[in-house]
């Protein structure tokens, strides 16, 4: 199969997961878009590893899942935090909470 | 190298000894004491290595040289005068000092890496090791709703503009094959893919993120103003000048011989931020948030240094790094001792401490970019690359236009200090330590003013 199609395929999921991570309000869907956006980074990568037969993209991809294990971890414990003290994770209610 | 290591071996024994140090005043003076081990390790790698070897480490994936060390050497300088001026500060956010100081440490550690990668992986590594932490600073005061809604918001776009920085590797990893910053530098003009100008479009807006160019502005303020004071201070600043340093990095190594592309994309940029920046700031009424949007209107000079792609650019680059540094951490001390952040709660200040009003002048003074003060060298600096390069003279006289509006949201504070008539409260007492740091502080920020070659001829 030709490279192009994984990087339609994978921009297309990018776009899903921007659109997603801009409109959705809930904290957790929005969470979920931005991991969308680093998979269809991933498998693009790893496309493009194949592409040039170069192992190094693959290690990057290691690396990138890694990292968003760690965001994960660092980011679920701010959206619970916020839940305990609203009883909500709609960031909707963050702006109006302000004035 | 050696500093990489010391940071999070620090890092990791300041987190135990929050375990067997229960008094938050020892662990404090601990964390000063790390810092200062830290900052002669980096002088220690300074003095070992040759003014013109570049050192590699780890296949080519870091790539040593005088400029970052010495970068490196600053930035720990400025991260100790901070935790000296606020360590007080610190222990009031919460219970868990130990902690912020290692996540500190955990942040100068990504600092070291940004300045010195020469391989998209350690950038991206980099960064996340310098935001990760932040996110959790950011929400350290748990008992204010306002703490917990930076955090939130500062994770929700880090991590969303992670993601754009990703792409923008992966793209120019599929234009060019490499990883690597110095073989990206065949990309030449007349045979630019696509997909390499898609891939830079996207690490660019990735790095406005970063360091809140505008229209990527937003969360900045928000971030600023909700998180703990002590924290904001470090973010706004040593934080910021590293993704600087680390941006323009990227793009004058790699894409400087392809500047004609991207110029124009980044010279709109910086004209938004520099109008959005001193603009908004005018009509704030606490100074804790005026203070996020000058940072953002600095954030537009130092885009200047990276517009410029030359010799001086470098020189700008760090200078503005350290003045702009000194000049905020010791604004912000400043408003830490204040009961009121906002504009009324300076007045009167000269009458009730006129020794603090005198500082606050000399750092304000300093951001607005007077000269004698390190704020005017680091501005003339930067400008003065744009200039040489000669090819954004609008953007140079835009950005003296905006200078002098700044000085009037800087002014503002002088003139509720020295001519109003008010009971400026304090928070604290201001004690004779902190007010020989503090003094020491407008020492360095006339010093730079006077003789920038200090730092400059290294």
């Amino acid at each position: 199969m030709p490279v192009q199609y994984y990087l339609f395929l994978s921009l297309a999921l990018f776009c899903i997961g921007m659109m997603g991570a801009m409109m959705r309000r809930n904290a957790i869907i929005v969470f979920m878009c931005i991991e969308l956006m680093l998979n269809a980074v991933n498998l693009l990568m790893v496309a493009f590893s194949k592409m040039y037969n170069d192992a190094a993209a693959q290690i990057f991809v290691f690396f990138i899942m890694v990292v968003a294990a760690a965001e994960v971890a660092v980011g679920l414990a701010i959206i619970v935090m916020m839940y305990r003290k609203v009883h909500s994770v709609d960031i909707n209610i963050l702006n109006r909470l302000k004035h | 190298m050696k500093a990489i290591i010391a940071a999070t071996v620090l890092g990791v024994i300041l987190m135990f000894a929050g375990l067997f140090v229960k008094e938050k005043k020892s662990v404090a003076s601990l964390a000063v004491f790390l810092l200062f081990v830290l900052l002669g390790v980096n002088i220690w790698d300074l003095v070992t290595t040759a003014p013109n070897e570049t050192l590699s480490f780890f296949n080519n994936m870091l790539r040593v040289d005088r400029y970052a060390l010495w970068f490196n050497t600053l930035m720990t300088g400025c991260t100790l005068l901070y935790a000296l001026l606020v360590s007080k500060e610190i222990q009031r956010v919460g219970s868990h000092v130990a902690e912020y100081f290692a996540l500190i440490c955990f942040i100068l550690c990504g600092v070291y890496m940004l300045s010195t990668y020469n391989n998209v992986l350690i950038l991206f590594i980099g960064i996340e090791i310098l935001s990760i932490p932040q996110y959790i600073l950011a929400g350290s005061d748990k008992r204010n709703l306002k703490s917990s809604e930076a955090s939130l918001k500062y994770f929700l776009m880090g991590a969303f503009s992670t993601g754009i920085l990703l792409m923008g590797i992966t793209l120019l990893y599929g234009a060019t094959g490499t990883f690597n910053i110095i073989q990206y530098t065949f990309l030449q003009s007349d045979m630019l893919s696509p997909m390499a100008l898609a891939g830079i479009l996207f690490l660019m807006v990735a790095f406005a993120f970063k360091v809140s160019a505008a229209p990527m502005h937003m969360w900045t303020p928000d971030v600023y103003d909700g998180a703990p004071t002590p924290f904001t201070a470090f973010m706004a600043t040593i934080v910021k000048a590293s993704a600087f340093v680390a941006f323009m990095r990227l793009f004058s190594v790699s894409f400087g011989a392809i500047s004609s592309d991207w110029m124009m994309v980044l010279a709109i940029i910086t004209a938004a931020t520099l109008f959005v920046g001193n603009i908004t700031a005018v009509f704030q009424q606490s100074v804790k948030r005026m203070l996020a949007y000058s940072s953002i209107a600095q954030a537009g000079f130092m885009l200047f240094a990276v517009l410029a792609v030359n010799a001086t650019a470098w020189q700008g680059m760090m200078i503005y790094a350290v003045a702009y540094s000194v000049a905020t951490i010791g604004m912000f001390a400043v408003l830490m001792k204040m009961k009121d952040y906002t504009y009324d709660g300076f007045n009167g200040l000269a009458k009730k401490d006129p020794m603090l009003a005198a500082f606050t002048t000399v750092f304000l003074l300093s951001l607005a970019g007077i000269p004698l003060t390190g704020g005017f060298m680091a501005k003339y600096f930067v400008l003065l690359a744009a200039v040489e390069q000669g090819k954004m003279m609008w953007l140079v006289i835009f950005a003296l236009f905006m200078a002098a509006v700044s000085a009037y949201y800087y002014f503002r504070v002088i003139m509720a200090m020295y001519f109003k008539q008010g009971n400026a409260e304090l928070n604290t007492e201001v004690s004779a330590t902190d007010r020989f740091l503090l003094a020491i502080t407008v020492l360095l920020v006339i010093v730079l003013g006077a003789a920038p070659n200090l730092i400059l001829n290294i």
